[in-house]
């Protein structure tokens, strides 16, 4: 293997490049993307793919540069476990390996398998589509009634951040347990749904298991630009567009071009739109160790503040508990950045008071490659704070 | 003027302790130490005309090697007004003692002065998070390097961890030093962004590590 290095000086150049990028055989990796003119764009290229490369960079005056000779690459763990682990699809939630990561399908048969075991609890719903037309799932836990007052919590919404989407598996599966036990959240289930969506950006998660691990955003294109996908928390109409987003298609902040362009975003609008009674927001990211609530729009203090900093000092003790895991909590704006368009600050100014946004393990030792066997004690200790949240919700319905 | 006192919580504070322990790192760590900031106890603020922000923090730090241990420390980080291109100055005090990495990184320097083939790694973690045990080291340098990056490029506008090594290569020298050329992954938690930076860190068990500027 070789990494090369391009610097494209114009149009034509650029094109050149990206023309590699739709060349699937060769096994390209894209260290770095093409971007734009006068960027750099590096690529990983494999031995029996360089004289293919170099020529076509070659026949139109391309230039390029050998920045590493020779990449010989030890095989990765991953690899190692794609061979040895046959990769099967799930036979049953019981079996299911939580300790895991998992693929988009093995995430879409886990929902089937759950629902199937679970009938009179569970059932899936297909809320839209993603871009790249991939159904977006969410999952409803209802023991009855009609249109009952609903906490929502969502995982995955920046693709990268991995231990979200493997937690929401496992929050899916103890929601279950629960109610089966007559435990834990069986109580909240008798007055509330819960609807939890496990994938919220699947193209963004097929892009980081075949082509980009560190992929964030959504994988749409919409300007001329060659730069692809929308940060999804940064594309709801809450002050959309303000400090705090950018409007530059190639940064992973890029708000899109107007508010709801992403139909994974659309979706859950119209979805809590039409619900129109849900009475708490979850949107659950990675790192930091933070849970943060409105705004991050604006450095007005959320009318709410004083219950919501309660609510989560409440949650953050509960979370500790388990495992000593500290979280800082506090606002959006005070507490992480200026963030404008997000998840949180539109629920709440739809009128849901319980809004929050969690950002799980760890603090940057491994950032968003969080070793697999942090998973559960992720999940299990950021569900007791969930249920904080939740039971305050149910006892103070509005 | 008077340094304010800031909640720990405040994402300010936060990221001048980024950058005191990147310095730390680059200062103290090594194949065999790997600092970590445990918690960020207190920070002030002082606002100094005509030179910059000066933070105040009160740091404890563990060893991931050793976490039963904690540290204390005191640092002082100062950002330059304005100036986009000069480094914080940072001023670190270790209250006590870190535990003694002597033997462990004599070892690991002897077992790559002895490999036949230059080493060569990528993907440190992979994207599951697993570090091979005998590329655990490396990853630690990687720290080293990374904290001297991070360090030298911060603002009060950024927050950088290390995101992964893209790719490690030993090259071998004639002198005593080892020497790794690094593409590391920095994530800034402000931007989002996740940029490669190259990097050739030499390192000594007994002169310590050095970024090498050519």
């Amino acid at each position: 293997h070789q990494v090369l290095r391009v610097v494209p000086q114009s149009d034509e150049e650029l094109q050149k490049v990206q023309e590699l990028q739709d060349l699937e055989h060769l096994q390209l990796d894209f260290w770095l993307a093409p971007r734009g003119l006068g960027l750099p764009v590096d690529i990983r290229v494999p031995f029996p793919s360089l004289q293919a490369v170099k020529v076509h960079l070659e026949a139109s005056g391309v230039s390029y540069s050998i920045m590493i000779e020779d990449v010989q690459a030890l095989l990765e763990e991953e690899q190692m476990e794609m061979l040895h682990s046959s990769r099967q699809l799930p036979l049953d939630t019981d079996t299911f390996n939580y300790e895991a990561y998992h693929t988009i399908d093995e995430i879409y048969s886990f929902i089937d398998l759950l629902v199937a075991e679970n009938p009179n609890l569970v059932s899936k719903l297909e809320i839209g589509r993603s871009t790249e037309d991939r159904p977006l799932y969410v999952l409803k836990f209802s023991t009855g009634g009609t249109n009952r007052p609903a906490i929502w919590i969502d995982t995955g919404i920046h693709s990268r951040e991995w231990v979200t989407q493997a937690s929401g598996v496992w929050f899916a599966k103890k929601i279950v347990q629960d109610h089966a036990n007559n435990e834990g959240v069986a109580s909240i289930l008798e007055t509330m749904d819960i609807f939890l969506e496990i994938v919220t950006n699947p193209d963004g998660f097929a892009f980081t298991q075949t082509k980009n691990r560190m992929w964030r955003k959504t994988r749409s294109k919409h300007s001329s630009s060659i730069c692809v996908g929308v940060d999804p928390n940064r594309n709801w109409d809450a002050g959309f567009g303000e400090a705090g987003a950018s409007s530059n298609p190639c940064t992973e902040t890029y708000h899109g071009p107007y508010p709801n362009s992403e139909p994974e975003v659309k979706s859950i609008v119209d979805f809590v739109k039409s619900h129109g009674n849900i009475k708490a927001f979850i949107s659950i990211h990675s790192y930091s160790q933070l849970l943060l609530y409105p705004y991050g729009y604006t450095d007005t203090p959320a009318p709410d503040q004083e219950e919501l900093h309660e609510v989560s000092a409440k949650a953050v003790a509960a979370l500790s508990s388990l495992y000593g895991t500290k979280f800082k909590y506090g606002s959006i704006v005070t507490t992480i950045y200026r963030a404008s368009g997000s998840t949180v600050d539109w629920t709440y100014n739809q009128g849901i008071k319980y809004s929050f946004t969690f950002e799980l393990r760890d603090t940057g030792r491994y950032g968003f490659l969080l070793p697999a066997k942090q998973i559960v004690p992720t999940a299990e200790e950021t569900w007791l704070a969930l249920k904080v949240i939740m039971e305050h919700a149910r006892d103070n319905l509005y | 003027s008077v340094a304010m006192e800031l909640p720990p919580s405040h994402f300010s504070a936060a990221r001048a302790a980024a950058v005191a322990v990147g310095y730390l790192r680059y200062l103290r760590g090594g194949p065999g130490r790997g600092l970590e900031l445990r918690e960020l106890r207190r920070a002030r603020r002082q606002d100094i005309d005509d030179v910059g922000h000066k933070y105040y923090l009160e740091l404890e730090l563990e060893d991931v090697l050793d976490k039963d241990r904690t540290v204390n420390c005191t640092a002082e980080v100062l950002y330059h007004l304005g100036s986009k291109t000069s480094a914080p100055d940072v001023q670190v005090t270790v209250q006590g003692e870190l535990r003694s990495t002597e033997e462990a990184e004599q070892e690991f320097y002897n077992r790559i002065r002895s490999l036949e083939k230059e080493l060569v790694a990528e993907n440190i973690p992979d994207s599951h998070g697993n570090v091979p045990p005998e590329l655990e080291p490396i990853h630690l340098l990687a720290w080293v390097a990374s904290g001297y990056l991070i360090w030298q490029n911060s603002t009060e506008n950024t927050t950088f961890h290390l995101a992964q090594v893209k790719h490690v290569k030993q090259v071998k020298r004639s002198d005593e030093d080892l020497q790794f050329d690094y593409v590391l992954l920095l994530h800034d938690m402000v931007s989002q962004e996740v940029l490669p930076w190259e990097v050739t860190l030499l390192w000594h068990p007994q002169r310590g590590a050095r970024v090498s500027q050519s």
